[in-house]
């Protein structure tokens, strides 16, 4: 066999152990519109998506990833509680010389039920490690949403907890809001020049005072956030003990039970991250279940934060040895359905495996 | 016409960018100079045995180096860095040249009096889509290396319009309300109410000689060496 068929029948051998779970097959397009890509995941996704043109529908992306053909198809004619699952290729561009590949086969499944998000959490990873098992893969978890919870419950403005929201999923850019914040990053200069700047007249006067007025944004939308960085620079700094624990929870790694155990002794000082703390322990509960060992599972807190795809509840991943990209990798998206469900939404929990990778683990095996 | 065997050097076609590349070649007694008439594209080099002299757009260079169609090649470090992916994998950078300086910025409207950074930018981008419902525009030709710089700096919630020329234009014609392009004094930036963030230099270009990695060097040993002599420089080959 060639090293494609020998792909593709590995494919269709995981494609069979998720249909036999009595997941619905999906037949996903390969050519999507690419305005709602962007409006999705940004301009980053220019990077990462082929884009092509069609002389009536404009600008298309072939398929970069699953996820939104497989929610736009649920929203469209899904039951509900429904269960998917689906085999095809995906297509990343690549900037840099070198082997990784441009177009590859995926084999997913997705759970989309309101009922018991934790119970369906468990039953994806615990179907992905049972396929997994004859490999001997690493696996990594984690929980954006007790990172979300924590900055949901910050002590602070809701300006800063929307900004702060906002950039979860860029950890750098998270983390240089929360030191300015948090008082750790000193004000600079040019920063305090420029708040002396504002408070020194006016928006409408100053606007007028630097020149013409040009562009789409309004002078009332200048001025609204030219008086919100005034009254954001008088509000006080996130308090130390509040940040510290929200420091504390970025870098927290360590196996799944003593990371809940440590989790539960934060909440007193963080109390608004009590729920998601619960879902963790019922997850783990659920884990158990199926018979998965969470006192020796990976957890992360901030696992699957640099992923594009805005994973905001459990996310995990399984890997082979260094340097191969993860063998699979999924996790939550509820807030995802709801912007691409236009008003409906559904919680929503899955993952994908790269069966070119399994084929490459086995055929090392043999060797 | 093109002959093999010969180490090849493309050099932009026209005005101020081609004189100056002339004078610093001829600076290192390589005399370069257009042949025929003035709006011909074809000129010699003297001073040196087994060098071609190539004549194209600037523009050009970078898929001309990269392609392997010339073996060295004279242009702006922005058009490379900007149309070549992974540009240090496909050409190796032997000198700057000291000319041809242009800053690629980022500018906004001056009214824009709450804005002075890219952190504020990204601020304004978020309560832009709000308001209005799409993607804040930023109009530039240079796309990569503007994505690059947005997603470097953590910028979300904005959208890339291709402008190809008078950039500084798209603000006033409500096309785009920012715009990344290049500039040397900033005077028509001014011109169009528009200044610079103060953080939003991407990068500073000047003219650059280059050499391919990917092109055939096997054959022209000799000019390699004689030429390396006169510039005075290493030329490394090695592709990655």
């Amino acid at each position: 066999m060639t090293d494609k068929s020998i792909i593709r029948a590995e494919a269709e051998a995981l494609f069979a152990a998720f249909q036999a779970t009595g997941a619905v097959p999906v037949d996903a397009d390969i050519l999507l519109p690419a305005e709602t890509l962007l409006d999705l995941y940004g301009e980053d996704i220019r990077a990462r998506a082929y884009v092509t043109s069609d002389p009536l529908n404009g600008e298309l992306m072939l398929r970069p990833d699953f996820t939104v053909p497989v929610v736009q198809a649920h929203m469209a004619h899904g039951a509900d509680p429904a269960r998917y699952c689906y085999m095809g290729e995906v297509f990343r561009k690549q900037d840099h010389l070198g082997a990784r590949a441009r177009e590859y086969l995926q084999v997913g499944y997705e759970i989309f039920d309101r009922a018991a998000p934790e119970a369906a959490d468990a039953e994806v990873f615990a179907l992905f490690a049972h396929v997994l098992r004859p490999l001997g893969l690493r696996a990594a978890t984690g929980d954006i949403g007790i990172l979300l919870a924590a900055v949901r419950g910050l002590n602070t403005t809701e300006g800063r907890k929307a900004a702060l929201q906002r950039h979860i999923w860029r950890p750098k850019r998270f983390r240089a809001l929360l030191d300015r914040f948090s008082g750790r990053a000193p004000l600079t200069d040019a920063r305090a020049k420029l708040l002396d700047h504002l408070a020194s007249d006016t928006p409408a006067n100053l606007i007028n005072a630097a020149g013409t007025v040009t562009g789409l944004r309004s002078a009332g939308d200048i001025a609204d956030r030219a008086r919100a960085m005034i009254d954001d620079a008088s509000a006080a700094p996130i308090a130390a003990p509040e940040a510290a624990m929200l420091y504390d929870l970025l870098s927290l790694e360590a196996p799944a039970d003593a990371a809940l155990a440590h989790l539960r002794g934060i909440t007193p000082l963080l109390p608004a991250i009590a729920p998601a703390v619960d879902r963790f322990a019922t997850r783990l509960d659920a884990l158990r279940a199926r018979g998965v060992v969470t006192a020796d599972l990976a957890f992360e807190a901030s696992h699957g934060r640099t992923s594009l795809e805005y994973y905001d509840g459990f996310v995990f991943s399984f890997h082979g040895p260094d340097p191969l990209p993860p063998v699979a990798s999924g996790g939550r998206y509820d807030a995802l359905t709801a912007v691409l469900g236009q008003g409906q939404s559904i919680p929503a929990v899955g993952g994908v495996i790269r069966p070119g990778l399994v084929a490459k683990l086995k055929g090392a095996k043999h060797v | 016409m093109s002959k093999a065997g010969m180490l090849k050097i493309g050099v932009p076609s026209k005005g101020r960018l081609m004189l100056d590349t002339f004078e610093w070649f001829g600076a290192r007694g390589l005399v370069m100079r257009q042949t025929g008439a003035e709006r011909e594209y074809s000129g010699v080099v003297q001073g040196i045995e087994g060098v071609e002299l190539v004549l194209l757009s600037a523009a050009e260079v970078p898929r001309e180096l990269a392609a392997g169609r010339i073996h060295l090649g004279v242009t702006g470090s922005d058009l490379v860095r900007d149309k070549l992916a992974d540009w240090s994998s496909q050409v190796t950078e032997l000198a700057t040249l000291g000319f041809g300086h242009a800053d690629l910025i980022v500018a906004v409207p001056a009214c824009w009096i709450d804005v002075d950074t890219i952190d504020d930018l990204d601020a304004v981008a978020a309560a832009f889509r709000r308001s209005n419902g799409f993607r804040m525009r930023i109009a530039t030709k240079y796309h990569r290396l503007v994505r690059e710089f947005m997603t470097e700096n953590g910028v979300a919630d904005y959208q890339l319009v291709d402008s190809q020329g008078a950039t500084e234009g798209t603000v006033k014609n409500l096309t785009a309300e920012v715009v990344a392009d290049i500039t040397s004094s900033g005077e028509t930036l001014r011109a169009n109410h528009l200044k610079i963030l103060s953080d939003g230099l991407i990068h500073q270009s000047q003219a650059t000689l280059y050499a391919a990695r990917t092109a055939d060097w096997s054959q022209i040993a000799a000019a390699t060496t004689a030429l390396s002599q006169k510039l005075r420089l290493r030329i490394d080959t090695t592709a990655h």
